[in-house]
């Protein structure tokens, strides 16, 4: 990671003005070119924002976040596919904070439409909406968003880059650009001679870009066919530098200790015993807590815990029932949003059964591996900082107000992530870090959260009820109306982030659930915001963590009230609405060879949710052997669209899989006197190795569009596990999670 | 009273508290980042390291208990130089986020030194202790049975 450390310090000093070598290949703005945030290094060329050749090689800038799910790999094999490199011929580096790398996609994803259904309308909006991130320092990794947003632009940008290099050359050998072919990183010409790309960067610099057709798929190399991923050895030698594993010469290792009743302040504190403790360098006091400055981390925390603390009360309501009191109250009142009103839900159709149901889910933390964790430098006129983010420019933006400087002087370096969840779209743990830096200038420091400030202070994935009233009648379900109530993580979000006030219909509150695309005819999803001020954020997969489970769990319950096969209820349902959901329920029908019929001890369930443009549905086995029920198998099929990197789309909708059943079975955050009850993995448990089941994976290509594929795996395997346990002892999940009312193994 | 211990082979004389866990030695005094910190509390596997070949967590190792020789992930391979588990990890493309799985590696290669040839239970047996939120167990099983494929060939 050394080196993009020289490429922020060379554009930082020099401003976003200087554009050495710097020319913009058409296809990465879309109205007008952001500021090319790259300079050129010595005998080289910055081409484009994402991409560095010089003599040492090939460089592309991945401005998205590496948590896991394998953007780098992805993001290089789409420009790698149009310029004629493979993959180990070049090195991919985070980008620096820069709005030539905002994420188009992402605004577009939070508007209102249902997704599946594309007009031409809801398209258009889509683009105009997207623009706007490039206004709002929408420099995100998250949503499943980085295909979608990267597919056309990286390989326009290869693409583009490739035939200007053949320009370059084409001039200096005096023959016609048609004539050069390009191959692993160099340009042949007619008579065999090859020149490499180094040689022609400078020169390619100074032309103006040429545009290039994009290559249909048939012509592929790399793209469409698993790719070893470009942070593997690292990962496997540990070599890989996380945010935590920064090390910077003199750096000094700091704890923090925050209020655990949320939003409250720190009235006083005695901390004599802590600052005579073995290698404590001093104490910062933070207003809503403290930190210690030590030589080693453990000490730090040691002393942090030493430190006896007068904590102010929590604002927020008091334990799990208050709270959830409030989002009772708010399904009484008025609705944010009716974004679903088809047909006439004033009353149940003539002849139908109505079946109803009351829903809840917890609070989640993220519970990434790694920590929060952040190191900062701090000279008085300049702060650098080594962050895990997933947010650049925010980051950049909120630590330099934090410590009082312009965002210029902020130097920002992404490292690889121990998980992100969507935790770190957060700026809190690197903005301590430069808080905390501050204090000590010329001292690089690195605060690191305990795992018990980690879990205690997250933004957390809101807890939701829902009230659902359906209809039945002759095998089909008729009507639907549901309403669900959550805090508004949207809106919590962008105040936190942008300072953007709250208005609106909340999408993500009921993203999930009126969106799926099943033909009822009358068919309500209402929303409701509750009113409280818990920090609450983007868990993996938003709000279709929460519907997932809510809406296809009722959906299951209408298909055994309408006494139908629920897989086939859910087919009927799809088949007239959008013909790609039809086709992964049907495929993962086929590959668990389900008959709606399981032999005593056994039980299977199917769960199906569309988010993130991508409709998936799992199957879930659950067995009762005469111990605690085993979750065996499993089957996932999905329609990505273009399948970019089969063998990372099998890893991403199994670990996404994973992380939902995770939560479905264990996860819940609970509140006593304001402060979360939970501290640790032993009372915030995930899958194991022995309790994960034998999955398969299938993957199809019927959707137009491309697609993520980082979250929307989660959301359905939650409500195929509650499904199957009441397959197999007759028992309806109507909360999460699971061990409460299933005998799980542990 | 500098206290000296060996790790991957090395030497070392630290000057730390005898009751500093060995994690947070080899992390922040002698910058050996590739063992992790996850939980603090022994109940993630993220810190595996091996003393004399067997699997600890090493944020529950005082420094004045380390009474043998530690091996880090640094002590098992090298990029230009992967040991069969790491190239059985790679093979199968095991790690996403790859937070967790040093100490995942650390602990399969404990496995493997004692049951060369383990089955699925004694995977599940082995491995229950390492956490991953990822999810990347199947490869993880994927890749031990691999890896004794290949130290069994080798």
């Amino acid at each position: 990671m050394a080196s993009i450390g020289k490429i922020a310090r060379r554009t930082f000093l020099i401003g976003s003005a200087a554009l050495v070598g710097g020319v913009a290949f058409g296809a990465y703005y879309v109205a007008r070119p952001a500021p090319n945030p790259l300079t050129a290094p010595e005998g080289g060329a910055t081409l484009n924002p994402f991409m560095m050749i010089d003599a040492n090689g090939i460089t592309l800038i991945a401005p998205r976040a590496e948590m896991g799910q394998g953007v780098h790999t992805t993001w290089a094999a789409l420009i790698a596919e149009e310029l004629d490199v493979d993959l180990d011929q070049v090195r991919v580096l985070h980008g620096p904070p820069a709005q030539a790398y905002y994420n188009s996609a992402m605004l577009g994803e939070a508007l209102p439409g249902k997704g599946y259904d594309r007009s031409d309308f809801a398209h258009a909006l889509a683009e105009q909406v997207g623009r706007i991130g490039k206004v709002m320092d929408m420099q995100v990794t998250g949503g499943s968003t980085s295909m979608p947003d990267g597919f056309e632009r990286m390989r326009a940008t290869g693409a583009s880059a490739r035939e200007t290099l053949k320009q370059a050359a084409a001039n200096r050998l005096g023959v016609d650009r048609a004539q050069l072919k390009t191959e692993r990183g160099e340009v042949v010409a007619p008579d065999g001679t090859r020149i490499p790309y180094a040689d022609l960067a400078v020169d390619a610099g100074k032309l103006d870009p040429v545009d290039a057709p994009l290559r249909p798929p048939a012509q592929w190399r790399i793209l469409g066919k698993t790719q070893p991923r470009i942070d593997m050895v690292a990962k496997v030698t540990g070599t890989a530098r996380f945010g935590i594993d920064t090390r910077v010469p003199g750096v000094k290792f700091a704890a923090l200790r925050m209020n655990p009743h949320l939003g409250g302040r720190m009235i006083g504190f005695d901390d004599s015993a802590a600052r005579a403790m073995p290698g404590v360098d001093r104490l910062v006091n933070l207003g809503d807590g403290l930190a210690v400055i030590a030589s080693n981390t453990w000490l730090a925390m040691q002393a942090a815990e030493a430190v006896r603390i007068d904590w102010a009360p929590s604002p927020n309501p008091a334990d799990t029932d208050a709270v959830f009191d409030r989002i009772a109250a708010a399904l009484d009142g008025e609705a944010n949003s009716t974004l679903r009103d088809d047909g006439d839900t004033s009353a149940l159709p003539l002849g139908a059964s109505e079946v109803t149901a009351e829903y809840q889910v917890p609070y989640l933390a993220h519970a990434t591996m790694e920590p929060m964790s952040a190191t900062a430098l701090y000279s008085g006129i300049k702060l650098e900082v080594w962050s895990g983010n997933q947010a650049p420019l925010l980051v950049q933006k909120a630590c330099a107000e934090a410590v009082g400087l312009e965002p210029e002087a902020v130097e920002l370096h992404t490292t690889y992530m121990g998980g992100g969840f969507g935790r770190r779209a957060e700026v809190d743990f690197s903005v301590y870090a430069a808080r905390v830096a501050k204090e000590l200038p010329d001292t690089p420091i690195q605060l690191t959260w305990s795992r018990e400030e980690d879990m205690r202070h997250d933004y957390y994935r809101p807890g939701a009820m829902a009230r659902f009233r359906g209809g039945v009648k002759d095998g089909t379900a008729v009507f639907l109306d549901g309403q669900i109530a959550a805090q508004s993580a949207t809106q919590q979000a962008m105040a936190r982030w942008l300072g953007l006030p709250a208005a609106g219909p909340d999408k993500g509150t009921v993203d999930g659930a009126f969106n799926q695309p099943y033909a009822i005819p009358n068919f309500r999803i209402r929303g409701y915001l509750a009113d409280l001020d818990i920090p609450v954020g983007f868990w993996r997969s938003v709000g279709s963590s929460m519907n997932g489970f809510l809406f296809d769990c009722f959906i299951d319950e209408m298909a055994h009230a309408a006494k139908v096969d629920p897989l086939k209820f859910r087919l009927q349902l799809a088949a007239d609405e959008h013909a790609p959901s039809a086709k992964v329920l049907e495929a993962v029908r086929d590959m668990s060879g389900w008959t709606c019929q399981t032999p005593a001890g056994i039980g299977r369930g199917v769960g199906f949710c569309y988010s993130f443009g991508v409709p998936t549905a799992t199957v879930i086995e659950v067995t009762d052997a005469g111990g605690p029920i085993r979750m065996t198998r499993a089957w996932i099929a999905a329609d990505v669209g273009t399948a970019l990197d089969p063998g990372n789309l099998e890893a991403q909708f199994t670990g996404a899989m994973i992380y939902g059943l995770s939560a479905a079975c264990f996860g819940e955050i609970t509140f006593a006197e304001g402060a979360v009850e939970q501290f640790n993995f032993p009372d915030y448990d995930a899958l194991r190795i022995h309790n994960t089941p034998v999955t398969e994976v299938k993957i199809l290509e019927n959707q137009e569009h491309v697609t993520g594929a980082g979250e929307p795996g989660t959301p359905p395997a939650m409500a195929a596990l509650a499904n199957a346990l009441y397959d197999l002892t007759g028992t309806r999940a109507r909360q999460l999670p699971l061990m409460h009312d299933f005998d799980l193994l542990t | 009273m500098p206290v000296s211990l060996t790790v991957n082979g090395t030497r070392h004389s630290v000057d730390l508290p005898e009751d500093v866990p060995l994690l947070w030695v080899l992390r922040d005094e002698l910058g050996l980042t590739g063992t992790k910190y996850g939980c603090g509390v022994a109940a993630c596997g993220a810190c595996t390291v091996q003393i004399d070949g067997e699997a600890v967590r090493s944020c529950q190792i005082a420094l004045g208990d380390v009474a043998g020789a530690v091996t880090t992930i640094e002590g098992v391979g090298t990029p230009d130089a992967l040991s069969a588990i790491q190239q059985a990890w790679a093979a199968h493309q095991v790690a996403q986020c790859g937070y967790c799985q040093s100490g995942q590696i650390m602990q399969a290669a404990a496995l493997l030194a004692q049951t060369p040839a383990p089955s699925d239970e004694e995977i599940d047996e082995a491995m229950q202790g390492n956490l991953c939120r990822c999810g990347t167990y199947p490869r993880i099983r994927a890749a031990i049975h691999s890896a004794a494929q290949m130290m069994k060939e080798a």
